[in-house]
């Protein structure tokens, strides 16, 4: 295993120091905490939080800033972060006009969530929590893990938040997206943990997992890798049984570390071409990854007009930034 | 069991999970995604270095203070599982400088109450309170027999090996994760064979 770090133990808390370093304008470390606070937010407004194990980077302290999260917290690597830290998260973000807390559907991240919430009810502050749950590589909606589709899931419901909105508009709007928003991964290389030091699992040169989440953890099924087009192919028709209304859609693919834009971009066109509905946005680029998997996922938005113009809302975070 | 059993417990514990943190984190790459060795071995390292803050504090606060220290350190869902665990020994203890048999009864039931609820799970479904539940169900109002306790454990974590995981990552894979013992349920065991150690060391 080759890794530019430091000390494997402490490489979460140096991510987030040189985060902070080169986007000092925008974002903030609260002291003694791994939680990303945004530098300046509108008064009267409902924090946004957000948060889990690292390694999926830009996601989240990427993604805080006008427009979109108040705060991020970062566990260790694929891990939950603490109760305590959640709860560090939603005392900074809170402006008396409560927190909403977007978690992906992992039990160590809905616990220590709900742990937090636990904690900032009895401190008074109001909080709602979402769960996001767009994988649908598992056949359970209840074990459905979040992913990609997590990151348009915050840029909408962050959208609404800047204009002034309640807390229960924002958990609104954050489950109306989550009931229309559905993803799928393909890998071509398992991830290396920088503290474990070896591949995830073990996956032959010819080989691709199909239906992985962002862990490292297993997909549900192994085959013959194959080309851009079929892989296109085969994501398209799992995820789209999922969307059964023609709405218009919202298109998002996802590198997952260590795949070339170039072979994004491949991947992306041939997307576009089998998908015969009306694409309203496209995003390619690494907006949720798993270290340095290469692979990507599909996510399909079905939008309305509502969900539309909170896509197309200003946003201005480390990561994601549009007029 | 007094406080300085008590603290004991703690430091075989931490000692016992970092010899096997490979092995514990080489069981979850089977069913999860293989960190399960790291973490605990991280979050006991934060008890044991809070342990001499801590000794003046009743057991009950004792607890408390390992309770929430593994929420914070060791993260994941292990983290408010065996926080939990502890926070809920600490509620039932509250009256108690010494754990006899009584009290180690209602403690017991009070933690795997805990763990059930914050884990929205129960026994049977191949985590640590596969390990948690019988051994709780040991306990009775005499002096316990720490063997038959730790044999409880042992046996509890070895049948999640044929146990269809329900809960976690593991879930996932459903019938595949027959064969496999719950890494949760091995450091389940680790904990109460460190308790037993100690106990059988302190002589009750």
């Amino acid at each position: 295993m080759k890794k530019l770090m430091n000390d494997p133990e402490r490489i979460v808390s140096s991510f987030l120091d040189g985060l902070v370093a080169a986007n000092g304008t925008l974002i903030q470390r609260l002291e003694g905490t791994d939680v990303i606070v945004r530098r300046s937010s509108p008064p009267q407004k409902v924090g946004l939080v957000s948060g889990g194990g690292s390694g999926h980077e830009p996601a989240h302290a990427g993604y805080v800033g006008k427009g979109m999260l108040d705060a991020a917290v970062a566990g260790e690597v694929f891990t939950s972060p603490g109760a305590d830290q959640f709860f560090a998260a939603i005392q900074a973000a809170d402006q008396g006009e409560g927190v909403l807390l977007l978690i992906k559907n992992y039990n160590g991240d809905v616990m220590n969530g709900e742990m937090a919430q636990e904690m900032a009810e009895a401190e008074g502050i109001k909080t709602e929590m979402v769960i996001i749950n767009d994988d649908v590589a598992v056949n359970d909606p209840d074990q459905r893990r979040g992913i990609a589709g997590t990151v348009l899931v915050q840029k909408i419901t962050g959208a609404l938040a800047e204009t002034g909105a309640s807390l229960q508009d924002a958990k609104r709007i954050a489950e109306k997206t989550v009931s229309r928003v559905r993803s799928m991964s393909v890998a071509l290389t398992p991830c290396t943990l920088p503290a474990v030091a070896q591949p995830s699992f073990d996956l032959a040169e010819d080989e691709m997992e199909v239906g992985i989440g962002i862990h490292g953890e297993r997909g549900m099924d192994r085959r013959e890798v194959a080309s851009s087009e079929k892989t296109a192919q085969l994501l398209l028709e799992s995820v789209l049984k999922e969307i059964p209304s023609a709405a218009p859609l919202a298109l998002l693919i996802n590198g997952m570390g260590s795949t070339p834009l170039m072979e994004q971009h491949v991947f992306a066109n041939d997307v576009i071409k089998q998908l015969d509905r009306d694409i309203q946005h496209t995003y390619v680029g690494d907006y949720m990854t798993s270290l340095d998997m290469a692979g990507v996922s599909l996510t399909l938005l079905a939008v309305d007009d509502e969900l539309s113009s909170y896509l197309q809302a200003p946003v201005h975070t480390v990561q994601w930034t549009q007029c | 069991m007094n406080n300085e059993q008590a603290a004991q417990w703690m430091r075989q514990t931490a000692k016992m999970l970092a010899e096997h943190k490979d092995e514990l984190s080489k069981l979850d790459q089977a069913v999860g995604d293989g960190d399960h060795g790291v973490n605990m071995e991280r979050g006991f390292r934060a008890v044991m270095e809070g342990l001499d803050e801590w000794q003046d504090l009743a057991l009950s606060q004792l607890m408390q203070k390992i309770g929430s220290t593994l929420v914070s350190n060791v993260g994941g869902a292990s983290g408010p599982l065996y926080g939990t665990a502890f926070m809920r020994l600490g509620s039932a203890w509250k009256e108690v400088d010494h754990v006899d048999g009584p009290a180690w009864v209602s403690g017991m039931a009070k933690a795997v109450e805990g763990i059930a609820q914050r884990g929205k799970t129960q026994a049977g479904e191949g985590t640590l309170l596969d390990v948690w539940s019988p051994v709780a169900a040991m306990f009775d109002e005499n002096e316990p027999d720490w063997k038959k306790i730790e044999d409880t454990a042992k046996k509890g974590m070895k049948e999640t090996e044929n146990m269809v995981v329900k809960k976690g990552r593991g879930a996932l894979l459903g019938e595949e994760t027959v064969g496999h013992v719950d890494p949760g349920a091995v450091s389940s065991f680790y904990l109460f064979q460190a308790l037993a150690n100690t106990m059988n060391e302190g002589g009750g």
